[in-house]
């Protein structure tokens, strides 16, 4: 009998049998401790981020890979028929294909968004005691890390395919710095389509109806100059258009201060509009 | 215990949630004692997540009210959120990050600075026997391990009040022992538990009140034992060995019980309903008159056995129609056109 008694303990080692008191030692009410300040609630969702990086390395394909076939896509492709050379045309295009890559994979923001509600994380985050708009931050600002690594490849591959920015390290840190001020901005955007929108599928459907016009009517590939009256038109309010102008005068040593301004009221704008949007649904949802 | 509270944890009257066309909640009233633990008892469908849902501050009600400690669920959201805990039915730690990660993340969202969270964490994952999975991605967990890695998640902050919703839905019977009882330690430290289920011997172990929701109501409230007398404590199945004696064991069961007569899908199977209130006799004697008035009568009985009412029972006591999803009725109702 005894001997059947100690087998049974010994083969059940690994079973877990909740004890009453090791529960009562992490029941114990504390004190509990003030809320964290909206920015240090944002930068530990932001480390949420990280964290889901460092375990699905391979989602950082999107910010790595695709903006180096990106570059050399266009570069070969339009180079030679479009200003002589593809080294020449760098000189035009790198910032241009930068902001094009970069406001791509905003919005993966939206689907990023969407996946975690649909799988229920975010009904845990809405019901804790923080700022209300600190997870959307947290995970716009662990894109905002992925916009700069993606601009940095860019850059990289630019500098060795032959790219020769005038402006200096000071212009190229300026023109990237604007170009993530404007993304973290436009990312809002996909926050909006990402919570009103029933699937990763359709935030992704609406996203590339969004994105092809927005980056492939505009001064990223040609001089809006040779383009129809009505085309320059729409080209000339595309806030694309602005923000590689600006980029452009920043990288070139040129800058713009009209183009920069108005980049800066765009991106003021998006936050405004769509933060607002986002929050109103998040809130509601 | 200095968070100890007294009175409601949750008061709710005539609360109305529609989906589209869809009623889900049509108007449920709950008044649910602090202290306690407190189940929603009904199918799928039924309305129980979107109370829970409107309760915990996700989800704004069409109509009606609802406190929780007394704080009003729409207008001082926050308050509320700052003494509840929800463990959902679906994911509510994050599958890419590790049993570690998801309770420090959580703490210092709750405000620990970085070396209590991971203290706070690592004593969680110890009483919840997840030591050697803390550094495991939790979607490598087991069906059980990730319950209990979503309860400790929810207690972090010693909630007042913790909303389970279907915690032991789709768990083996041991993982579902092991969530039973850390949700008696919980409550006995204090914290109101608001439960939902499927499962009537769940809710009969676990809840003080069962509220009985269908079709978005409150159709029947009470303790466990004022439920089950209300539609009889026990009923016995029967299968016979000829078809051809149904009809005869039928008659034979309702002289001896006086109640009606269940006839299964199955040509051989019988249910009724024994131990109903107000008969004289309890429902283990009764069973044994039914065995003994049947084998007088000369029916062979296969199959013979007395147990508590099922939730279908329990609905079909309380509502004439079986237990089934909504959406389900639905599709039967379509292909029966």
């Amino acid at each position: 009998m005894s001997d059947t008694t100690t087998t049974t303990t010994e083969r059940a080692p690994s079973v877990y049998v909740p004890s009453a008191e090791a529960l009562a030692t992490v029941l114990a009410p504390g004190s509990r401790p003030p809320r964290p300040s909206a920015l240090g609630a944002s930068l530990t969702f932001g480390w949420r981020a990280m964290l889901k990086i460092k375990h699905v390395p391979e989602q950082l394909f999107d910010v790595t890979a695709f903006p180096i076939i990106m570059v050399l896509m266009f570069t070969y492709l339009f180079g030679g028929a479009l200003a002589g050379s593809p080294r020449e045309y760098l000189q035009f295009f790198l910032p241009g294909i930068m902001v094009t890559s970069v406001v791509m994979i905003t919005m993966y923001t939206g689907i990023g968004l969407n996946t975690d509600i649909e799988k229920g994380i975010f009904d845990r985050f809405r019901t804790l005691p923080v700022w209300r708009p600190a997870a959307l931050v947290g995970m716009i600002f662990g894109d905002v890390l992925r916009y700069i690594l993606a601009a940095v490849v860019i850059l990289g591959l630019g500098l060795v395919l032959g790219f020769r920015p005038e402006g200096g390290v000071v212009g190229v840190v300026t023109g990237i710095g604007l170009l993530v001020i404007f993304s973290f901005a436009f990312s809002w955007v996909w926050t909006f389509f990402g919570l009103i929108l029933r699937s990763e599928k359709s935030v992704m459907g609406v996203s590339m109806m969004v994105l092809f016009p927005l980056t492939f009517l505009s001064n990223v590939f040609v001089e809006p100059s040779t383009m129809p009256g009505w085309l320059q038109a729409f080209v000339k309010v595309n806030p694309v258009t602005q923000l590689v102008a600006a980029i452009r005068g920043a990288m070139s040593g040129d800058s713009d201060p009209s183009a920069t301004m108005w980049l800066l009221l765009w991106s003021a704008g998006f936050v405004l509009v769509f933060g607002t949007l986002t929050m109103y649904r998040y809130n509601r949802r | 215990m200095s968070r100890r509270t007294t009175g409601l944890a949750i008061e709710a009257e005539g609360l109305t949630r529609s989906f589209g066309d869809t009623r889900a909640l049509a108007g449920i009233d709950l008044q649910v004692p602090a202290g306690t633990v407190y189940g929603l008892l009904g199918p799928n469908g039924a309305g129980k997540t979107t109370a829970v849902r409107v309760l915990a501050t996700l989800l704004r009600p069409d109509g009606g009210s609802a406190r929780v400690f007394g704080h009003d669920v729409v207008t001082e959201a926050d308050k509320v959120r700052s003494r509840v805990s929800l463990t959902g039915q679906y994911a509510s730690v994050d599958e890419d990050l590790t049993g570690t990660e998801n309770l420090v993340l959580l703490a210092r969202l709750l405000g620990l600075r970085k070396p209590a969270a991971r203290e706070r964490a690592a004593a969680l994952l110890a009483a919840f026997g997840l030591t050697d999975a803390s550094d495991r991605q939790v979607k490598k967990y087991s069906g059980g391990m990730r319950r209990r890695i979503d309860i400790a998640a929810s207690i972090l902050n010693t909630p007042d009040l913790l909303f389970l919703d279907e915690p032991t839905t789709g768990l083996d019977p041991r993982s579902r022992n092991q969530v039973w009882e850390i949700v008696r330690a919980v409550v006995s430290h204090g914290t109101t538990v608001l439960l939902t289920t499927q499962y009537l011997d769940e809710a009969d172990q676990l809840a003080g009140r069962i509220a009985v929701v269908d079709h978005g109501r409150v159709i029947a409230e009470g303790t466990p034992g004022e439920l089950k007398s209300s539609i009889g404590s026990g009923t016995v199945h029967l299968r016979l060995r000829d078809p051809a004696q149904r009809p005869e064991a039928e008659r034979v069961l309702r002289e001896a019980l006086d109640v009606p007569v269940q006839l299964a899908a199955d040509p051989v199977a019988l249910t009724a309903r024994v131990g109903e209130a107000g008969t004289d006799l309890d429902a283990s004697a009764q069973a044994a008159r039914v065995l003994s008035d049947l084998a007088r009568a000369g029916i062979v009985v296969d199959n013979f056995s007395l147990g508590q009412p099922s939730l279908d029972e329990v609905f079909l006591a309380l509502t004439d129609h079986p237990a089934v999803p909504a959406d389900e009725r639905d599709d039967e109702l379509e292909a029966a056109r």
